[in-house]
This record gives C-alpha cells, sequence and structure tokens, in this order.
C-alpha cells in the first residue's frame, strides 16, 4: 500500500479515537459545572416538585455513567437524540446552524485565502519598502483590535449612517443568495480583517525564507521577473505552512466566531452552543462538541497531508 | 417647521395636547386656524387603527432553549409568544384591575371561595377545534398536577378542585381568595385545545396570531388569525420577533430600521436613543425592583439593628440617578410600590442616614469584620457597580461591606436563596398577595430572605380572603411597614421597563403591570 495512503488510515483512525476523548471530557465537563438542566429550564421560578417532575422526565435520576454510554451509544448508531430543553431533533436543529456556520465561513475563507496570499506575495516583492509596511502595518492594526469592536464601527458607519448593509446578519430559508450575501456582508468583512493578518505574514515569512535558496538567484540571473520568480518557483516550496495556517484559520472561522455571531444576530453554531451550555443541555453540548472536534481534527488532517503531496522527499520516501 | 408640524399631530393624535393647545402652537408656526383645524382631524384619523403590515421586534431573551409549551416560558421572547398565539381566561388591564378575555363574565361565592368563569361562545382554536370550557379545565390541570413542571405551578397550589358546569369553568380553592382572577392572569396558563396534554409545544392557541416559522433563538414568524374572536386586536398582517440579545445589535437595528421596536433599552444610552431621528423611547414604571437581600435566620443579619443599619447606609437617589439614569424610582425596602392595587402612599420613604446607620451598627454589636456581599451581572443590570456604590455608601457609616463577585452561569442555583447576603432581583406580580405569597410567606420556595413571622402569615391569609377593599388596604399597609422595618429586604430602586420604538408605530399605551404593553405589544400596535 501505498505510504501516504497508510498514514491518512492512521490519521483518520487517530482522529476517531480524539472524538471519544473529546466527547468523555466535554460530558465531564457539564458535570462539574453547578446546577443541572432542570434547575436553569425553571431558573428563578424553580418549585421543588416542579424541579423534581422535570428530572424525572429528562432522566436525569439515572447515574451520569449510564447516561454517557446510553448516549454514545445512540450516536455509534447515528442518533444524536433530542434536546433536553425543547424536544427538538438535534441532528436537524444543528444541522441548520451548521450549515449557516459553513455557509458565513465559506465566504470569509473565499474572501480572506486568496487576499491574505496576495497581500503576502506583494508584500514579498516590495519587502521594506512602502507597500510591504503598509500592508503589515494595517493588517497587524486589524487583528490587534477586538472583533467586536470593528463590528461596532463598521455597523455604525456602513450599516446606520450610510445605510449601505444590514446591522442583523439574519439569513433564513426564503431568502435569494443574493439577500444572504448582502446580509452577511459586513460578518465577511471583519471575519477577513481578523484572519487576514496571521495568513498574509505567514504567506510572506514562508516566501522569504525560499527566496535566500540558491535556485532562487539561479532563477533570477536567467532574467524571469520578480513576480514569476516569487509564483513559480518559490510559492510552491513555500505551501506546507502556508496551508498548516490557513487550515488553523479556517477551522477558527468554524467554531472560533461565537463573538461575530452575538454582535450580528447571526443564526450559527456559535451561539447555538453558548445557549445549551448555560443551560447545561449535555445532548446538544456533546453533539456540537463532536461537531467542532470533527472540524479540526479533518482540517489539520488536510493540512498535513496537502504538506506531504506538496514535499517530493516525502511524497517518495525511500 | 414640517418636522414640528408633524410632532405636534402625532401629539395631538395621541391625545398628550388638547385641540385648543394644537391650533395655538400651529397659530405660532405661521398655520392658520382652519388649517390647523383640519390637520387636526388628519391626525386623529390617524390614531384609528390601521390594518395590515409586517411588524418586527428586535428582542432580548430569547435562546436556542426555547420551546413555545406555555409551562416552560420564563424569558421574554417566549413570553410574547405565549401572547401571540394564545389567549388567557382574564387579563391584568393597563389600570390595574381584571379584564375578560376568553371568560365573559368572572363571579364568585360571597367567601371568595369559589370562582366560576363563564367561558366565551364561537371562539375557534387555530386548528379548527371549537373552545369548550373542557380545554380549560385541560389547561388548568395541566399546570397543576402531579406531573406538571409549570413555571404557574406555584400559583395553582391553592386550588382544591376545579370542575366544569355547562359554560362554566369553576375554580374550588383551599382558603379564600379575593385575588385569584390575578392568578388566572398569569401569562403561562394560555388555553390550549385539550390543554395542550398530546402536543404542549406546537403553538396552537386561540390567540390573534398563526405560527409561520419557529426557530428558537432566531427568529419567529407569525401571521394573523382571520378567525379572531376580538375585531379590536391583532392589526398587522404578519408579526416577526427577532432574537437580538445583544444591546448594541438591538439599538443599532432600531436606528437602520430594521425591527420596529427593541426592548430593554440601557439606560445608559436610552436619552442618545431618544435624541436619533425617526425614534422614540417610551418608559413604564412598574413593580419589578432591583434588591439586596439578607437571610434574617443567619447570623449576622439575625439582628434587626444589623439589618437597620445597612438600610440606612444605602443611597436610594444615587442609585436611582446613577444605575438607573432617573428611569425608575425609589424603593422603600418592601416590594410593593404605587404599581399595586391598594398600595399605601402614607408610608413614610427611608432615606440614606449614615448617622443612624452608624448607630444601628453600634447597637448591634458587630464585630467589625467585612460583611460578605455576593453580587453577579446577572442578579439586575448594573448589580456590580450598584453594590460598589453600597460599598462606598456604607463605608461612610463605618460598615464594611466585602464584594464578592460570583459567576453569572449558575448564579440562580448556586448563590441566590442560598448564600445570606446577595443581590438579586424580583420581576414583581400583579398584586400584593401574589407578591407577599411568592416570596414572604413563612412557607414559600422562594422566601430568598428566610421571613418567618407569624403575624405576618396570618394577616396574609386574612388579607386575601377579605372582600373590604378598605380594610385589605390597611392590612397590606401593616405588612408592608412590617417588611420594611424587620425584614430582610433592602430595595433600593424599582426600575422602569424602557422600549425603543419607531415613528411608524402607532398605538402605544403607556402599561405599568407587565413589560412592553403586557406582552400585549404585538395585538396592539399597528403601523402608521
Amino acid at each position: 500500500m501505498h505510504p501516504v495512503l497508510i498514514l491518512v488510515v492512521q490519521r483518520i483512525a487517530l482522529g476517531l479515537l480524539l472524538l471519544v476523548a473529546a466527547s468523555v471530557l466535554i460530558f465531564a465537563g457539564t458535570m462539574i459545572l453547578p446546577g443541572d438542566v432542570a434547575q436553569s429550564i425553571l431558573g428563578q421560578s424553580a418549585t421543588p416538585e416542579a424541579l423534581a417532575n422535570l428530572r424525572a422526565e429528562l432522566g436525569l435520576n439515572e447515574p451520569p455513567v449510564t447516561r454517557y454510554f446510553n448516549w454514545l451509544f445512540g450516536v455509534v448508531q447515528g442518533d444524536l437524540g433530542t434536546a433536553l430543553t425543547n424536544g427538538q431533533d438535534i441532528a436537524t436543529s444543528m444541522g441548520r446552524r451548521l450549515s449557516n456556520t459553513l455557509f458565513l465561513a465559506f465566504w470569509a475563507a473565499a474572501v480572506a485565502v486568496p487576499l491574505a496570499i496576495f497581500l503576502g506575495l506583494l508584500a514579498v516583492l516590495y519587502r521594506d519598502q512602502w507597500p510591504d509596511k503598509l500592508i503589515s502595518g494595517v493588517t497587524l492594526a486589524s487583528i490587534s483590535i477586538p472583533e467586536f469592536l470593528i463590528g461596532y464601527v463598521l455597523m455604525y458607519f456602513v450599516a446606520v449612517q450610510l445605510g449601505w448593509f444590514s446591522t442583523v446578519a439574519m439569513i433564513n430559508d426564503s431568502m435569494t443568495l443574493l439577500e444572504k450575501l448582502s446580509a452577511i456582508a459586513l460578518p465577511v468583512a471583519v471575519l477577513t480583517l481578523v484572519v487576514l493578518a496571521h495568513m498574509m505574514r505567514m504567506t510572506r515569512a514562508a516566501i522569504l525564507n525560499v527566496m535566500q535558496s540558491a535556485y532562487i538567484e539561479t532563477a533570477e540571473l536567467k532574467g524571469l521577473s520578480a513576480f514569476k520568480v516569487i509564483f513559480r518557483h518559490a510559492f510552491p516550496n513555500a505551501i506546507a505552512p502556508i496551508v498548516n495556517v490557513v487550515m488553523i484559520n479556517l477551522a477558527y472561522l468554524v467554531v472560533g466566531v461565537v463573538v461575530i455571531e452575538v454582535v450580528f444576530v447571526y443564526p450559527g453554531m456559535g451561539q447555538y452552543l453558548v445557549d445549551h451550555v448555560s443551560k447545561r443541555d449535555v445532548p446538544v453540548v456533546q453533539a456540537c462538541g463532536l461537531v467542532f472536534a470533527a472540524v479540526y481534527i479533518g482540517l489539520n488532517m488536510v493540512a498535513d497531508i496537502v504538506s506531504i503531496l506538496a514535499n517530493p522527499r516525502l511524497r517518495h520516501p525511500k | 417647521m414640517r418636522d414640528q408640524i408633524e410632532h405636534l399631530k402625532k401629539r395631538v393624535g395621541q391625545g398628550r395636547i388638547t385641540r385648543r393647545e394644537f391650533v395655538g402652537r400651529l397659530g405660532a408656526l405661521g398655520v392658520s386656524a382652519a388649517m390647523a383645524n383640519v390637520m387636526m382631524a388628519e391626525a386623529v384619523r390617524a390614531e384609528s387603527p390601521k390594518k395590515g403590515g409586517h411588524l418586527k421586534m428586535g428582542s432580548v431573551g430569547g435562546e436556542s432553549t426555547n420551546s413555545l409549551d406555555p409551562a416552560a416560558a420564563a424569558s421574554q421572547v417566549p413570553y410574547y409568544n405565549l401572547n401571540l398565539f394564545g389567549d388567557t381566561l382574564v387579563e391584568v388591564t393597563p389600570d390595574g384591575s381584571v379584564g375578560n378575555r376568553l371568560a365573559e363574565e368572572v363571579s364568585s361565592s360571597p367567601d371568595a371561595k369559589t370562582w366560576m368563569f363563564k367561558i366565551r361562545k364561537g371562539v375557534e382554536f387555530h386548528n379548527g377545534k371549537t373552545l369548550t370550557p373542557e380545554d380549560v379545565l385541560r389547561t388548568m390541570e395541566r399546570h397543576s398536577n402531579e406531573e406538571s413542571k409549570s413555571g404557574a405551578l406555584g400559583i395553582m397550589r391553592g386550588i382544591e378542585s376545579m370542575k366544569t358546569e355547562g359554560d362554566m369553568f369553576s375554580v374550588t380553592l383551599k382558603t379564600p381568595n379575593a385575588d385569584l382572577p390575578y392568578l388566572m392572569a398569569d401569562y403561562h396558563l394560555q388555553i390550549q385545545p385539550d390543554g395542550g396534554f398530546d402536543n404542549p409545544g406546537a403553538g396552537i392557541g386561540t390567540g390573534p396570531y398563526i405560527l409561520e416559522k419557529d426557530e428558537p433563538g432566531v427568529r419567529h414568524l407569525w401571521s394573523r388569525n382571520p378567525n379572531y374572536w376580538d375585531d379590536s386586536r391583532g392589526h398587522v398582517d404578519s408579526v416577526e420577533i427577532l432574537v437580538i440579545n445583544d444591546a448594541t445589535a438591538r439599538m443599532a437595528a432600531l436606528q437602520s430600521g430594521q425591527v420596529h421596536l427593541v426592548n430593554r433599552v440601557d439606560p445608559k444610552v436610552a436619552d442618545l436613543v431618544n435624541r436619533a431621528p425617526g425614534v422614540s423611547i417610551k418608559s413604564d414604571s412598574g413593580p419589578g425592583h432591583y434588591v439586596f437581600i439578607m437571610h434574617v435566620d443567619t447570623e449576622p443579619f439575625s439582628s434587626n439593628d444589623l439589618r437597620l443599619a445597612l438600610k440606612y447606609a444605602i443611597d436610594r437617589e444615587d442609585m436611582v440617578d446613577k444605575i438607573l439614569r432617573g428611569y425608575g424610582s425609589v424603593g422603600n425596602d418592601m416590594p410593593i410600590n404605587a404599581a399595586y392595587p391598594l398600595f399605601d402612599e402614607t408610608i413614610p420613604q427611608r432615606s440614606y442616614d449614615p448617622d443612624k446607620a452608624a448607630e444601628h451598627y453600634k447597637k448591634s454589636g458587630h464585630d467589625g469584620s467585612p460583611i460578605i456581599l455576593r453580587v453577579s451581572d446577572v442578579a439586575f443590570p448594573g448589580a456590580i457597580e450598584a453594590a460598589q456604590l453600597f460599598q462606598e455608601s456604607a463605608k461612610a457609616a463605618g460598615i464594611p461591606l466585602e464584594l464578592k463577585r460570583e459567576p453569572g452561569d449558575g448564579y440562580w442555583s448556586e448563590v441566590w436563596n442560598k448564600q445570606p447576603f446577595c443581590a438579586s432581583y424580583w420581576s414583581g406580580r400583579p398584586v400584593q398577595d401574589q407578591m407577599y405569597s411568592t416570596a414572604y410567606l413563612s412557607t414559600a420556595d422562594w422566601n430568598d430572605t428566610r421571613w418567618d413571622n407569624e403575624e405576618f402569615d396570618k394577616l396574609l391569609l386574612e388579607a386575601r380572603a377579605e372582600l373590604d377593599q378598605e380594610k385589605r388596604k390597611e392590612m397590606y399597609s401593616k405588612m408592608g411597614r412590617m417588611i420594611r422595618d424587620e425584614g430582610g429586604l433592602i430595595c433600593p430602586m424599582f426600575n422602569d421597563f424602557i422600549t425603543g420604538v419607531s415613528d411608524k408605530v402607532q398605538g402605544w399605551e403607556d402599561d405599568p403591570t407587565g413589560e412592553t404593553m403586557s406582552g400585549q405589544w404585538s395585538s396592539k400596535l399597528w403601523l402608521a
């Protein structure tokens, strides 16, 4: 069997093991939190009878270990169960949120990744001149400002004052693609600003590193244009670290944007997870945790595989 | 000038200024009296409800964990949803009296022990079923039976038996209660077909709007019920509630015209929002109050002198100014204010007095070690700042307070009603009896000050059965004074409900009995 294939199989097996470990950790974590789902649902208006009735109905009187294995058994059969709080089917309601999150992440990535790589190349081309300094300055500033602040500032000027886009990025099924894109314009802009610097700096650093090599000098001496040297000769050799950082940022776009979701009232996974953590709705928290962990593990695996494929020495081991 | 005329037209339409004043002011702007009279007629016509349109609200208090089951409602968005699809038997009107909804007539036996509700005929549920007294009975059973997990369980406990007879639904109580109709107006008690036993979260009721889209924590879309029994309500064609929990995002949505109204405007920005074009602020006083509560059975709070010392050591005016920015009123260490019927205005107002506080503190013989006050952001908006003000004003009286910040997550289960001294919030109840029975009766589950006073309990039960309003008022006054002078409640302020409303919205009425027109904004407002 091809060594790369073996590696992929190994990685997938390890990933599954990691997922189980993550679900144990999440379950234990929600057990440690004070209060339980019954208490959280009833809140300040909880009476002892109502609490007891609700606990019995939700099956909270069973020992935690039994509850965990019941859950695990269901998941293995593809059944994520129903939410304790409102009885909705988790797969359906989470599916809707997940597709929203992926929609936002996709468009943010579609704007941010090419832009970051292009700006990185540009910075190398004009290194230590004013375009390089301007690009670095602006992107570093935008990553240093808290994302909610950028969000509020854009919201105030672009949406409230100019009225170009909506302040509330609430999308739903009855909207056309164009309406959806207009609704998410501001969050996409903010997310782009947030992830740009990291990827752009890494592109710049990786390519500059390669630029020191002898074959780049040869290419230059051949009389190739500066951009061609960078794009054809430097970039393919710098791709591994760039893909790594791009994947980390993609993962962030999927799992780490809860603040942006709150600010722009975007119906994504982050807000969904936070609501259920605060209500101790363990099955939903578990399901979200699984998805998030799977996204991280999956994207990291892609990054590893791409770096192997990009490196001939790893691609054809002796 | 046009803006000024429009403004005056609106004011006269809403009945805020008189016709004479309107004509006079327009005269000052150079408009002839004849023209002014025409405008006046226009303005008044504009004020009669207009049908149609899509009304949108941005609301706090919605989560993806919400359901449409009336028994489970506890925050704003579910509360609004219930009022959209359902009706209660009776309601509390803005003037504090009981108004009929699905009950056409309410009567009681002379001893106020048995209450009869005549159920309206010809009312249809959204699923086509006709409302019967049996549905009412089943609904009440679901909220009060052994397996109930309803938020209304507490108020249903006084019921001994219920039955239907012809078109009557009657309730017999364990002890007489003159306020029973107020309890039946509780928002959890929306009448559902067959009591909602088969599918409690279906969102089917007799209400003015029918469920179109239910996306908990995101939005809820409703369309007008063409068969609604009450023509005076339900003006717009459709209502949409957008869940916007972030305060800044809510204000931005209002200002950019994406929603017509938003609730819970932060007092800090209320004046700014009011100055913005196209929107205005509505502030309603109500029975909700911000409190610091002490367990009267726990050291050192078991000494009434120490309790009085703390009560004198809090600067209520300062808190209303700084925490509520004037959108509220001072409290008087009792849970009752003028929003309640039978409130006694003559009870003297307690104010900040460091000398008296120091005197009582000395008398209490407290050892001078710091008194721990537990507080969290979730107790009430601005709770941490309020506790800091309290700490400073107490320091001036020589009383050492130590603030302990608790995590917001789990505050209601781990700190409130468990720790001896903490910050908290009460949303208030429609009548005094209910407020006292909920939190001050010695046997109440939520007796969060551990108040145990035999005389008080006796007065409470007597007042509940008393049909003579003068006598009742006297009893409630006595009880209020007892809590004020001996209880474990430090109540610095009653908060107003602040709502931001677009100028496109008409029909707003001030309602002190509950937030956002008692949740009836959706059926009472219309779009100009």
